[in-house]
């Protein structure tokens, strides 16, 4: 399962500054009471607890203060991101195969502390990197105020007859903000993979969807029935051991009529989930309510299962496609209100 | 001062489990059965409860409710969470039983590793804005700090392996161990760098585990164990954030301000070099059997390692091995935060 997010962050007064620097190619520091300089900056003052004073240029060079080696990056991080994020265009130059790269502390010229960055050394791979070599940023094409308009360091000093681009060259980039504006904010998109596994519980459950049946288990404590266990009572804190086959047929102890669309949504508003309390259980189960106007569904509604063809039966949730109504009259309220 | 000992300590095994989901009630219902038998207790008998893990690490919201179901909480019980290292959690038990409102509490963690990229998903505990942008793993991240102290003099590629070669031989013993083995240092030395300078025996195993702690109060415990292990001192401090703008290598002392060393110390060194560290900040030398289980270098399940640490420790006590132990467990990266609890007989 693959999680994304793109968490936008407001920078405040002085990380504002830090990254609208950087979308114009320039580093910020701060000084601290102690007459130490941070860079990147920091938003109170370590000692007194101050905000800093206005904001001072360092570097751009700086020097490693300690450095590794990832011959095995991961897909994100500097040199490595496949999603290009700040770079649409990098799409094109994406190379097939990771390309291994540095971290370094880099203390800036000017600064008392070290900034964590990336550093490609070149050809020279990891014989390249050593403590105290010189390195220079390597600003990204497309700069937003993120400390990856900074794409990485490198050992090249910018020299006059090729100097580093100025700010202002990347303002025929129609896809740049207005660079008189200052930067307010950050986005920063989080990409993760999970591979979840079931319990033996939940497995158990799964094998039995593609067999065309519900099987749930028995708490030997207290002798609710729980469908899909978990393998444990939530009331008892015991194993549940007891398998028990349920029918598809059950009755909708509550339901919400979903209106607002989302990204990734699998049915077209609106639709019922309801949470079905199936004949014999003693929890409910969220599915689908589909088969009938939205505005006839209610509780004490009697459904049953509409399972997927015999052959699309897998180890999955959704080999029961949604549930419908049955026809039969209402539960009485008696019969499901303690589980609701 | 109400006095709170610790009486009852289970971990699970630690490993890759494809028995186990995020939920943790896989790992947990076995250790809380373990738990309850060692102390006669049963979960009505547990004033409080506090877990300890993530979501981040599962993988989806509000996973330690989730976990609750291993604990059966009907009728309704007083429950907190920390998303931090059970043995946080153990810190809020204890505050909690010197309130009064508790008698007996029960402090968990636990955490599914192996589901995700544990190394990338680690980069979201660092600064929002200035550094988990570029995902800096873990390893590469203690890397960083394992350099500054081989370069400050202070540590040798091959002091770091002789630490992992001690915590493989020492696992031998812990049923509850990823790891464990002799291992010669010249062969830990010539294998590959993951991020020079560190080797994989630098780096904890990625694992899946549990462990489980029963508090209880002076009026208690001596009922519910033989040899309780009392808690004398607990003590916690956190790092800056600006991994550039702090000393990496050292840290202010940890310890109890005064006092013998004790006879048992866990600490929680998810990297070699960082047991190193952790010695020095507290002081401790030659008399202390300093991590008789492998410590987190041989087992160290997200969320729960730590709380184990402090369970070790004061196993070592209530087993009679020790009359006096110390419990260290950390949090963040590069040793940012970090909580000791120190443990005696009576």
């Amino acid at each position: 399962m693959e999680i994304a997010f793109d968490y936008t962050r407001s920078l405040g007064p002085v990380l504002g500054q830090f990254m609208t620097g950087l979308r114009d190619q320039r580093i910020l520091g701060a000084r601290a009471a102690d007459g130490r300089v941070h860079a990147p900056p920091f938003e109170y003052d370590p000692v007194t607890a101050s905000p800093p004073g206005e904001l001072l240029e360092v570097g751009p060079g700086g020097t490693v203060v300690s450095w590794t080696w990832l011959p095995e990056p991961l897909d994100g991080q500097p040199l490595n991101d496949q999603a290009a994020l700040n770079d649409p265009a990098a799409l094109n130059d994406l190379a097939a195969q990771p390309r291994p790269f540095g971290w370094a502390l880099i203390r800036l010229d000017g600064a008392d502390t070290a900034m964590l960055h990336a550093v490609d050394p070149g050809p020279a791979g990891p014989a390249g990197m050593r403590t105290g070599m010189r390195v220079w940023p390597r600003w990204a094409a497309h700069r937003v105020g993120s400390i990856r308009d900074i794409a990485c360091f490198a050992p090249d000093e910018p020299t006059p007859e090729a100097p580093a681009p100025a700010a202002g060259d990347t303002v025929s980039d129609n896809t740049a903000p207005d660079h008189a504006a200052p930067v307010t904010m950050t986005i920063t998109p989080v990409r993760l993979r999970y591979l979840h596994t079931a319990s033996p519980a939940e497995s158990a459950y799964l094998r039995g969807l593609a067999e065309g049946r519900l099987l749930g288990q028995r708490c030997p404590a207290c002798g609710q029935v729980y469908i899909p266990s978990r393998g444990t009572c939530p009331a008892d804190g015991v194993p549940t051991d007891a398998e028990v086959e349920l029918p598809d047929t059950g009755t909708i102890t509550t339901f919400s009529v979903v209106n607002v669309g989302y990204p990734g949504q699998q049915v077209t508003p609106p639709y019922v989930a309801a949470a079905i309390l199936l004949d014999g259980a003693d929890i409910a189960f969220q599915h689908l309510i589909l088969g009938c106007d939205p505005a006839d569904v209610h509780m004490g509604m009697r459904v049953r299962a509409v399972w997927r063809p015999r052959e699309q039966w897998t180890r999955h949730a959704d080999t029961i496609s949604h549930f419908t109504p049955s026809g039969e009259p209402d539960a009485p309220y008696e019969s499901y209100g303690r589980h609701i | 001062m109400t006095e709170v000992a610790v009486v009852g300590f289970a971990q699970s095994p630690v490993g890759v489990r494809d028995d186990s989901t995020t939920s943790g009630v896989e790992m947990l219902v076995p250790i809380f059965g373990q738990v309850y038998a060692q102390t006669g207790l049963t979960r009505r008998d547990i004033g409080f409860w506090c877990s300890g893990s993530s979501d981040y690490l599962a993988g989806r919201a509000f996973s330690f409710v989730q976990a609750v179901d291993a604990i059966g909480a009907v009728p309704p019980i007083m429950e907190s969470h920390v998303e931090m290292d059970g043995a946080w959690a153990l810190y809020e038990a204890w505050v909690k039983i010197l309130t009064g409102e508790a008698d007996i509490a029960l402090a968990y963690g636990f955490g599914k590793a192996s589901g995700a990229e544990l190394r990338k998903v680690l980069a979201l505990q660092l600064d929002p804005y200035l550094l988990a942008p570029l995902w800096p793993d873990s390893v590469s991240v203690a890397a960083l700090q394992a350099r500054l102290g081989i370069e400050a003099g202070r540590w040798t590629e091959k002091d770091m392996a002789q630490v992992a070669a001690r915590s493989r031989a020492a696992a031998v013993a812990n049923p509850s161990a990823q790891v464990a083995g002799e291992v010669s240092i010249e062969d830990l030395l010539a294998r590959p760098y993951v991020a020079d300078p560190l080797r994989a025996h630098d780096c904890a195993p990625v694992g899946d585990g549990a462990a489980v702690v029963i508090l209880a109060s002076a009026e208690r415990a001596r009922e519910l164990c033989d040899r309780p292990a009392w808690i004398t001192w607990f003590g916690h401090r956190a790092e800056s954030a600006a991994l550039g703008a702090r000393d990496l290598v050292t840290l202010a002392p940890l310890g109890p301000p005064d006092g013998p060393p004790p006879d048992v110390a866990e600490l929680h060194a998810p990297f070699t070099h960082q047991e190193i560290i952790l010695r020095e900040a507290l002081g401790i030398g030659g008399t202390t059997d300093v991590n008789p289980s492998g410590g987190a270098l041989v087992a160290n399940p997200m969320f729960a390692a730590g709380l184990a640490r402090l369970g070790c420790a004061a196993q070592a006590i209530m087993t009679g091995r020790a009359d006096s132990a110390l419990g260290h467990a950390t949090s963040g990266p590069l040793l940012q935060q970090n909580l000791v609890c120190t443990m005696e007989a009576q």
